[in-house]
């Protein structure tokens, strides 16, 4: 089966109402080039698990501009005033949660966990309507898994098979959600030929990714 | 001395060699100005990296390199790229020695409110509720008041970041430590007097018989 697809039919496979994660820190490590196919083919009624609501417009705050997002999981929307208003004028869904525990509901997802038990957010209003569950005579909050429709990986490079290595800060949610979608699309900065990533270096297995999405100018595209 | 300067100076006291420190945003991202010389400290930045420095400057930055907020920064030699479970597995497992955050209420029990006014300001708790419940150490550094309004509680009126009592409140005006008893006045700043922290606490301080003068870096 041919891994490399454009970044048209990768949007394509995403149907109107799909849920979706996106990797990234505040923009940093977002698959911008599926971000915005995703705004340019008009795709409705997401439901969106990123870090953040993005910054300026950078980012998935290029989805909630365009209100595509039905309802968006994440743990900070400070930084994006319109994710705000959506919010209060009950346009958006927006489900808050601790970053870890966003971290590790999406590890629990991917990795085939039945839920996290967790100190934070006992005791406080994420504890609402929540089971807590007795280990060793300490209580934890049970938090359940995360996975999604489609998981869009922003990597740094992608060999031809889709072993990811991430830059830097850049990495961040795109190891975690490439195991938790159901088909997971990354968006490289540079692909290179099997073998230039060794295998130390490779963060994301290939096992984990369905699709490479291809350089924006190839073959004149 | 501005206060924000005072208060940066006596948290910068609190931070030890060889320390695994988190900043938050705002106030407590001046603290690293005001290390004493020699003391070299390790600072996580929860968006994924151990080793965290200022920017390189204009011109140098890595579109791949920023910290929590989104802004560029550089890292030491040595530094390491982590990803989001790793980073908040340090965080929640203990491996994080100090956190310094923010506050806009702290009570009796320690408890600290930092994350949301109901109504008006709900920008999420990012990483908050984690650091508060997984560090070693949580120091809040705030101003005493908030336009004269006490911020310092018998109970937080707002939504709390976590039920872990915190380890030490640094303000302009004094170090309070909370503890099983209650929040003991520590230190008072220079030209402070208790009587004046008391009229500006709505909580209930405890007062040993010396309450010596705070020191700053």
């Amino acid at each position: 089966m041919k891994k490399s697809i454009s970044c048209e039919q990768a949007v394509q496979m995403i149907p109107d109402g799909a849920s979706v994660m996106i990797g990234g820190f505040m923009g940093v490590g977002s698959p911008h080039r599926l971000i915005a196919e995703l705004v340019r083919q008009g795709k409705r009624d997401l439901t969106v698990m990123c870090n953040d609501a993005g910054r300026q417009d950078y980012g998935v705050a290029k989805l909630i501009s365009a209100k595509l997002v039905r309802k968006l999981i994440a743990t900070h929307i400070g930084l994006n005033p319109e994710a705000g208003r959506q919010m209060i004028a009950g346009e958006m869904e927006v489900e808050l949660s601790p970053q870890g525990t966003f971290a590790e509901r999406i590890r629990a997802g991917g990795f085939g966990l039945g839920g996290v038990l967790t100190l934070t957010g006992l005791g406080t209003l994420v504890a609402e309507n929540k089971q807590t569950v007795d280990v060793n005579g300490t209580t934890y909050l049970l938090e359940t898994p995360l996975r999604a429709d489609f998981a869009l990986i922003g990597a740094h490079r992608a060999d031809y098979r889709g072993n990811l290595e991430y830059s830097l800060t850049a990495r961040n949610f795109n190891v975690v959600m490439a195991t938790a979608g159901a088909i997971a699309i990354a968006e490289p900065e540079i692909i290179v030929p099997v073998g230039v990533i060794p295998p130390d270096m490779v963060a994301t297995p290939f096992v984990c990714i369905k699709y490479i999405v291809e350089r924006a100018n190839s073959n004149g595209r | 001395m501005d206060d924000k300067v005072i208060i940066a100076k006596r948290v910068a006291l609190e931070l030890k060699h060889g320390d695994l420190v988190n900043l938050g945003i705002g106030l407590p991202t001046s603290v690293p100005n005001y290390l004493a010389h020699g003391v070299e400290v390790f600072f996580q930045s929860e968006n994924g990296i151990v080793g965290l420095a200022s920017s390189p400057g204009d011109g140098m930055e890595n579109m791949s390199l920023t910290d929590a907020g989104g802004g560029f920064v550089g890292a030491i030699p040595g530094a390491a790229s982590i990803d989001s479970t790793m980073s908040f597995g340090l965080i929640r497992g203990g491996h994080l020695d100090l956190t310094v955050l923010g506050g806009l209420e702290v009570d009796e029990l320690g408890h600290l409110a930092n994350w949301m006014i109901p109504g008006k300001m709900v920008p999420g708790m990012g990483g908050a509720m984690d650091l508060v419940t997984g560090a070693k150490r949580v120091i809040v550094a705030m101003t005493h008041t908030a336009k004269g309004k006490p911020k310092i509680l018998k109970r937080c009126t707002l939504p709390l970041t976590s039920t872990r009592r915190v380890s030490l409140i640094v303000t302009e005006m004094a170090v309070i430590e909370p503890t099983e008893a209650g929040l003991v006045l520590r230190e008072l700043a220079e030209g402070v007097t208790v009587e004046q922290v008391v009229a500006a606490t709505q909580a209930t301080l405890i007062i040993p018989g010396h309450v010596p003068v705070m020191e700053l870096n």
